[in-house]
């Protein structure tokens, strides 16, 4: 079986088939990583490139260790090494790249729509590592596959975001993600930080968390960027972390059994006070786990890989 | 020199002609408009059987680039894609590098537009020194070297002082300030309409309040020193809608609509086009709807493209980073003709407010057929089908958000100054 599309854009691009079938694929691959060696050859002689033009640690780390574990050769490329800052445009830098025929394109981008730009300019397929404001579907992908571990469903799930919708490519991947497999959706922070249009997607808008904590059966708690947030928005972290943060008093009447779950790199004592964040409810570090998984199913499928 | 124009169908909203009659031009000027279709032999001849024949079209907003960022524009190419789009006359914005906010900047536009030998060109002065909204320019010099009208185009005025001191100042000289109305600081990091699309996007918005909180201030001001403010590229509904009350209440106001914010929504922006990326931004049906009845009932004087012209590599940078503008002046025709085509507009209205309506605004000469006018005439098959290719655009740039649309209506021929401009 085969996904619908070429490129992972977003969450857009998939049917609810392909949603199942990375889910599925990424399951199967899961194992790989518990083996005592980590490898498989069914991206022999592939290579991935991976374009990371805004910092990241963990969804780099993830792509490259999942290319590895399916032996594909990765090369980095980063915005403080590439040519961009010798006035090369992106679109050149990126022409250059395809002259080097590669099998995958991997493109993380501050600003929306950059991953778009460059599948209209090369052959490969491109996965969106996170564009700007606008999706990051690969971890919204390891979420749903988080969410279906440990409730062995997704259907009619409550799910809670929190935090700042209208600057999360996280939040928006998710929302589009867990409305389409049937999950009931509530997103909740103060109204400076809500989408302008929030209105057209099948979710519940609250301003306090309070309202949406005690239904929920997963929370999910968004980073503050601090480096994106102007103080037009919100007055202060300390204030943000009482009113907006998961805490001991936010959390008093949570399910006995909900799960907890941030993108990372947490924000402790803003977003999360260190007790939540460590505390059993938390499937932090799980997500990580599967984000590993996911991506290798993606990179698999989309470069038509070889039987397992 | 005599030419004649024959056959077609005249529309000149300036004397409420509007049937068959034949144009007689001679020296630059129209002779006569005439029913009689005898002519002596010393006519050249434009047989315009099945084509309209109007006043020449004028378009008060462009951008010409002229001198400074000629790898988007400059004046020759700007005159030569204004007469391919039946444009006679052109008011260009005073955004060039250097900035014209000086009599010795216009003097030299102008020189290079007479070079440039195609269609009236008459700039605009910068408002402010260097367009920083700080201290006032030399208004009076410009208008003296041949400035019609006054405008910080592209960098809203944000000190309502000197906004104020402006408007008081040029109407000391008898020239329109033009607004291009938008808060800075509620559009600030925008790249789009605030809305569905922009949520969807995940760009940052530019929401409509931005441009209508400026204008209302403008309003007033405009009331407060008596003087004539234009309002530029007006894009949403409740802002067309203060500029009718304003009217009403007899406030000294005029404004011009785009056919780009006439007839397209923020969805052209969908898959990141940054072709589609104009400030003010493309807004929502029920927008272009008000603008079109403002159009429609008068409200809205003249439409103006705002024509600007941008380089490919100033476009393909991503949607955030793209400037914002597109280019017009080859499309407005067959743009403007599709509200014709569905009933929305009627034909007359759509050439007074490309003729007559703009000349009123800014007291040019031009815009109707009277005895004496100046013989600038367009003539054009409002049935004729067209694709729009830039490839084929004498701008210099292709930032078109119309590329690849079959569309109706082309000009055949461009006359200005009783010359022959251009010839499809």
């Amino acid at each position: 079986m085969n996904l619908s599309t070429h490129h992972i854009l977003g969450v857009e691009d998939l049917n609810n088939q392909d949603v199942e079938l990375i889910l599925k694929t990424a399951e199967n691959l899961k194992e790989i990583s518990l083996r005592p060696v980590k490898k498989v050859p069914a991206l022999r002689g592939k290579t991935i490139l991976l374009c990371f033009f805004e910092p990241s640690t963990r969804t780099r780390a993830s792509f490259e260790m999942a290319a590895k574990r399916l032996s594909a050769d990765t090369l980095n490329f980063s915005a403080s090494d590439s040519a961009i800052n010798k006035g090369e445009s992106l679109l050149d830098t990126v022409r250059n790249l395809q002259a080097m025929d590669p099998d995958l394109l991997v493109v993380r981008h501050g600003f929306s729509g950059i991953p778009h730009l460059l599948a209209r300019a090369v052959r490969c397929p491109v996965i969106n590592a996170g564009d700007g404001l606008h999706e990051h579907p690969t971890q919204a992908l390891l979420d749903l596959l988080t969410i279906q571990n440990i409730k062995k469903k997704i259907k009619g799930l409550n799910v809670a975001i929190i935090g700042d919708i209208a600057h999360s490519r996280v939040a928006r991947s998710n929302i589009l993600l867990l409305t389409k497999m049937g999950v009931k959706v509530s997103v909740a922070g103060p109204a400076s930080m809500m989408p302008a249009a929030i209105d057209q997607y099948d979710v519940e808008v609250a301003y306090d968390i309070r309202e949406v904590i005690p239904k929920a059966d997963v929370i999910m708690m968004l980073r503050i960027q601090r480096e994106r947030q102007d103080a037009c928005r919100f007055p202060s972290l300390r204030e943000y972390a009482r009113f907006f943060g998961l805490n001991k008093q936010t959390m008093k009447d949570a399910k006995k059994d909900v799960v907890i779950m941030h993108p990372g790199p947490v924000n402790r004592g803003v977003e999360i006070a260190p007790e939540i964040a460590d505390s059993p409810h938390s499937v932090i570090l799980d997500q990580v786990t599967n984000g590993v998984a996911v991506r290798m199913a993606l990179l698999y499928l989309l470069c038509g890989g070889k039987e397992i | 020199m005599k030419l004649a124009v024959l056959n077609g169908h005249v529309i000149d909203p300036s004397q409420n002609l509007d049937g068959n009659y034949t144009v007689l031009i001679e020296d630059g000027v129209i002779r006569d408009v005439t029913a009689s279709k005898k002519l002596d032999d010393r006519y050249q001849v434009i047989d315009a059987k099945g084509a309209m024949v109007t006043p020449g079209f004028i378009d008060v907003h462009t951008h010409l680039r002229d001198p400074g960022f000629e790898h988007r524009e400059d004046i020759e190419s700007g005159s030569k894609a204004a007469a391919a789009g039946g444009f006679t006359t052109i008011l260009c914005m005073a955004n060039t590098n250097p900035v014209n906010d000086n009599a010795s900047v216009t003097e030299m536009i102008l020189k290079r537009a007479k070079e440039a030998g195609l269609v009236n060109i008459f700039p605009v002065g910068a408002l402010s020194k260097g367009l920083k909204g700080e201290e006032m320019a030399e208004i009076g010099e410009m208008v003296h070297a041949g400035c019609v009208a006054i405008s910080d185009d592209g960098m809203p005025v944000m000190n309502g002082r000197l906004m104020r001191h402006a408007l008081e100042y040029a109407k000391t000289f008898k020239v329109p300030v033009i607004t291009h109305a938008e808060d800075l600081t509620l559009s600030a990091g925008g790249s789009m309409h605030e809305g569905r699309v922009s949520t969807a996007l995940g760009l940052e918005g530019i929401p409509a309040v931005a441009e209508e909180s400026m204008i209302q201030r403008d309003l007033l001001l405009a009331q407060l020193t008596g003087h004539h403010l234009h309002v530029a590229h007006v894009s949403t509904r409740r802002g067309i809608e203060m500029i009718r009350r304003a009217k009403a209440e007899g406030v000294r106001v005029t404004c011009e609509v785009t056919p780009h914010h006439l007839t397209l929504t923020d969805e052209a922006c969908l898959k990141y086009n940054a072709n589609a990326k104009v400030n003010p931004p493309l807004r929502t049906p029920s927008d272009c709807e008000a603008l079109i009845t403002a159009l429609d009932d008068g409200t809205a004087d003249c439409i103006a493209t705002d024509h600007a012209p941008h380089s490919q590599d100033e476009k393909l940078t991503g949607f955030g980073c793209a400037n914002m503008g597109l280019i017009g002046m080859e499309t407005a025709l067959p743009v403007c003709l599709k509200l014709v085509g569905e009933k929305k507009l009627s034909l007359k209205r759509l050439i007074e407010s490309l003729t007559t309506g703009p000349a009123k605004i800014f007291a040019l000469p031009g815009g109707g057929f009277k005895k004496g006018s100046p013989a600038d005439v367009t003539i054009f098959d409002p049935a004729r089908e067209v694709t729009v290719q830039s490839e084929n655009f004498s701008s210099k740039s292709r930032n078109t958000p119309w590329e690849g649309m079959k569309l109706k209506g082309k000009v055949l021929f461009t006359v200005c100054a009783g010359r022959v401009v251009w010839e499809s």
